[in-house]
């Protein structure tokens, strides 16, 4: 047990660290920028008819006086104790807008980690099992086609069939426009979420299915199930009691990864279907030089994908016999 | 006594790529003959590296996908073809194979000893054979990389009898085991022989082989060269130059070794496939088919040994 | 079954071969095409795909087949540069991580561990807008946002051949570093290198599409196709779809292509890796 959480502290130690990396690589990077915050928000022309002082004004609102480390450590030590300070197209604070943002994308993500998760290692066990023939070449087709097609122009698609050739559900946005917030439907949601979470689910698909495929193989190829057939075991119990048992690790590994490309997937799913989520926060903030909230999104959405590592990693320790019985015998 | 396992001209190819979309045919093992009956142990003696164990596959119709097979396979005296193969297997034909890797790294031991099957008779079974080979009760509840080396081979022995098999393949089942736990393992496949099971014993230690087996079956570069009872080795009525060098390589003959090396598979399309280092080759060994004939109480592929006019 | 087997090699190397050719006349027809792509001509506006315009035209009357070409083509520079740079950045910085010591090999992995935790997307938007967006906003965000997974591949590789018997005696011969490096470890990485780069190249591709098309690429007058896009979204309910569905299709058709040529093109370099 100690050796256990000795462990899940050691991951977790290089996980905070990590973050913190990411958010001064994220700030450099941002700092970096040669784009004028003021001139990508106010205007050139905006700005010419302004007064010194009132640009001297705008300047320090924009935080374009203070040194790069100071603003960095201000940065730091207000958001170790919760502020990420406040969006500058916005007006509110970073930590607010992240919050109701996270709250439509969660649906989104999560259905959409689902679903492709699932899906993913179905058809990826499905096409590993049946190498080579017509099922596994199918399979393979539609992964190499998808990770062929731009996951935006997939959403455009999308988008036109359903939306406006059938007209079966509706074009953008979560909730009917205009319609205020007592009267939208959970029914109204959902069919707004629907072709976003396709959208995500479609592509999320391929990669795991092409890794949980060879992972198939891999363990088809294995002594073991060489042995277990030679057992006389049943193709039924050599998928059930060794494929699946065997592919769980693995598994668990490709989704927990994929969390990673299902934030970048509802960053391009969000623009296309106007969907107001975290990822279409994170273009605004981008294209309105937001620093702030943008800062913000890299760090939460960092530490999103960072704990779903952690979580991996502790399935892991419980899952796989070796480290649970190997921490167990310390 | 009807052989339980006849092997007859048996040869097997891989599908094999080189750089590029070019593909050949790779013959392993090629023109292998052999039998087992009932109660003896048959060893088959091949260096290292030389598909050894796909004559063990093909036997259970297990061979890879890019596999092909050619000869004929009796068991009890009625081809046994993949279908057969595939309902025979685990029940009338055993395999051992070499070590832990081919047990599950997921799954307990007990668990994999009883296949799935529920309830308190199979309980007992896995006890019982456990048991008889020295592992204690609480060996069902480890895990493959719990198990310390003797220990796994006799798992996989007691996988293997659990079922009472009437041929057992015993695959390199002692590699890595010093002299004595070998001896140990070689012991139970001796028993198992008394009680009325065929063994062959696939290998590549010709001294190990002696010392358990009824009959050697030598191959060279895949293809069988002879086929002696034990005992032609101690009296030297060994028939094959290739035998007759192994023999002398060991401590207990001359301790003398033959130049060179094995042919790769496909190296030498014909005539001897050890003529490049027999010191008695003659010009016809180099080409045609060499015959895989009778000789005395054996089988030999050799010009030298004179084939007996049928 | 010889004759059969050497034909299958030569139809590779004829796909492969014909696969170039056309990617290349694409670009160069791209290249030809640029001025055409910008011609406006408001008589024939908004036309749908007809024989003179097989791709219709816009709001502008511009030629879509034309812009669709021009964009194919920056498509594919852009893919070749970005993924020739960033696979040797991996390869440079996989090869540093395995042979300069520890604290070499620690830095590395944090950085790639640092990049790998950034959802993709985000980490070229933010390295586009550290390089002022355009073009050498997203060529660089495309580039140095590519290389860890690859670098990780050639890490391990490198570590595992200087694992190797024969590196190994070629230590203890006392031959040098470098020289170790030159004759043992850099032949092995060149088919490394190889299959690194053709497999980067549709990601390439979708990437620069992508962020174009989120407004954080290449600029708004350039005819890319993540702009072509972007501006369609405008007229898509107004039944305008083939302003959508011809361009993106023709990127897609353009990275199956590189995707099924480099599949074809590592089986005949490193036939031992794709046995199918």
């Amino acid at each position: 047990m100690r050796h256990r959480l000795q462990f899940a502290g050691k991951k977790l130690l290089r996980m905070i660290l990590l973050l913190l990396g990411v958010s001064l690589a994220a700030f450099l990077l941002m700092n970096a920028s040669p784009l004028d915050p003021l001139q990508t928000n106010i205007g050139q022309a905006a700005l010419g008819s302004m007064s010194q002082e009132q640009i001297e004004v705008l300047e320090a609102y924009w935080g374009k006086n203070t040194p790069p480390a100071e603003r960095y450590l201000q940065w730091l030590g207000s958001a170790l104790r919760g502020d990420f300070g406040d969006s500058l197209l916005y007006r509110r604070p970073v930590l607010q807008i992240i919050g109701e943002r996270l709250g439509g994308s969660l649906w989104l993500m999560v259905s959409a980690w689902i679903l492709s998760g699932v899906l993913g290692f179905l058809l990826g066990a499905a096409a590993g099992w049946t190498r080579g023939k017509w099922p596994d070449r199918l399979i393979r087709g539609y992964c190499l086609l998808i990770s062929s097609t731009p996951v935006f122009w997939l959403a455009i698609l999308l988008l036109l069939v359903f939306a406006v050739w059938l007209g079966i559900l509706p074009i953008g946005l979560s909730v009917p426009i205009g319609a205020d917030a007592a009267s939208v439907t959970l029914a109204d949601r959902l069919a707004h979420a629907i072709l976003p979470a396709l959208t995500l689910s479609v592509t999320g698909v391929a990669n795991i299915a092409l890794h949980t495929r060879e992972k198939m193989i891999d363990v088809l190829e294995s002594d073991y199930v060489l042995f277990a057939r030679a057992r006389g075991e049943s193709k039924s119990s050599i998928l059930l009691r060794h494929g699946l048992r065997n592919m769980a690790l693995p598994a668990i590994t490709l989704q927990f990864g994929s969390i990673s490309e299902i934030i970048g997937g509802s960053v391009i799913a969000e623009q296309v279907f106007s969907y107001p989520g975290l990822g279409q926060a994170a273009v605004s903030a981008g294209l309105g030089s937001d620093m702030p909230l943008l800062l913000g999104i890299t760090v939460v959405t960092a530490a999103l994908v960072f704990g779903g590592n952690f979580i991996a990693d502790l399935l892991y320790g419980v899952i796989d016999p070796r480290i649970r019985r190997r921490a167990a015998h310390k | 006594m009807n052989p339980i396992l006849e092997v007859r001209h048996l040869s097997i190819s891989f599908l094999q790529y080189e750089s590029g979309f070019r593909r050949r045919m790779l013959t392993v093992i090629r023109d292998l003959s052999l039998t087992v009956l009932p109660g003896e142990i048959v060893a088959v003696v091949g260096s290292s590296g030389s598909g050894k164990s796909l004559l063990a596959h093909g036997i259970l119709g297990l061979l890879p996908y890019n596999a092909s097979m050619q000869g004929s396979i009796l068991y009890d005296g009625t081809p046994l073809d993949p279908a057969r193969a595939a309902r025979l297997r685990g029940k009338e034909i055993s395999l051992v194979p070499q070590g832990v890797n081919y047990l599950d790294p997921l799954m307990t031991v007990g668990a994999q000893l009883r296949k799935g099957e529920r309830g308190a008779e199979i309980k007992k079974r896995c006890r019982e054979v456990l048991a008889r080979y020295g592992l204690k009760e609480e060996t069902q509840s480890l895990y493959p990389f719990e198990l310390s080396g003797g220990m796994a081979r006799r798992v996989l022995i007691s996988s293997a009898v659990l079922q009472s098999p009437r041929l057992i393949l015993a695959d390199e089942p002692t590699p890595g085991l010093d002299a004595q736990s070998a001896g140990r393992i070689l012991g139970h496949f001796r028993e198992m022989a008394k009680g009325g099971a065929g063994v062959l014993f696939i290998t590549h230690d010709l001294d190990l082989a002696l010392t358990v087996s009824n009959r050697v079956v030598v191959l060279y570069a895949g293809e069988t060269v002879e086929e002696a009872s034990a005992s032609d080795f101690a009296s030297g009525k060994l028939r094959h130059p290739y035998t007759q060098a192994l023999w002398k390589a060991l401590p207990c003959g001359e301790f003398t070794a033959v130049s060179g090396a094995q042919p790769y598979p496909g190296e030498i399309e014909q005539g001897c496939l050890f003529a490049p280092r027999c010191p008695h080759c003659r010009a016809q060994c180099t080409s045609g088919e060499i015959p895989y004939h009778p000789a005395g109480n054996g089988w030999v592929r050799c010009l030298l040994s004179p084939q007996e006019e049928e | 079954m010889i004759e059969k087997n050497w034909n299958s090699r030569k139809s590779a190397i004829l796909f492969v071969t014909v696969a170039v050719l056309l990617l290349a006349a694409v670009m160069v027809a791209g290249i030809v095409f640029s001025t055409k792509a910008m011609q406006t001509d408001f008589s024939r506006k908004n036309q749908s795909p007809s024989f003179s315009f097989l791709f219709g035209t816009d709001w502008m009357g511009r030629d879509m087949l034309s812009r669709t070409l021009a964009g194919l083509s920056l498509s594919i520079r852009i893919g070749l540069l970005t993924a020739v740079v960033s696979t040797a950045l991996a390869l440079l910085l996989g090869t540093a991580a395995a042979t300069l010591g520890s604290k070499a090999d620690a830095a590395v992995s944090w950085c790639i561990d640092l990049c790998m935790g950034i959802p993709h997307i985000l980490l070229v938007i933010l390295i586009s807008l550290a390089f002022g967006k355009g073009f050498i906003g997203v060529v660089a965000g495309v580039s140095l946002s590519h290389w860890p997974s690859l670098a990780r591949i050639v890490r391990s590789e490198v570590l595992q051949l200087r694992q190797a018997p024969y590196v190994m005696t070629a230590e203890k011969l006392g031959a040098s570093r470098f020289s170790i490096f030159r004759r043992h470890i850099l032949p092995h990485l060149f088919p490394q290198f190889l299959t690194g780069l053709i497999l980067q190249f549709p990601h390439a591709i979708l990437h620069e599409a992508s962020v174009t098309f989120l407004g954080f690429g290449l600029p708004p007058e350039q005819p890319a196709i993540g702009v072509i896009l972007s501006e369609s979204m405008r007229y898509l309910t107004t039944g305008k779809w083939w302003l959508a569905v011809l361009p993106g299709l023709s990127l897609a058709a353009v990275t199956l292509l590189f995707s099924v040529t480099g599949n074809c093109l590592r089986r005949l370099l490193d036939p031992a890796s794709a046995q199918e």
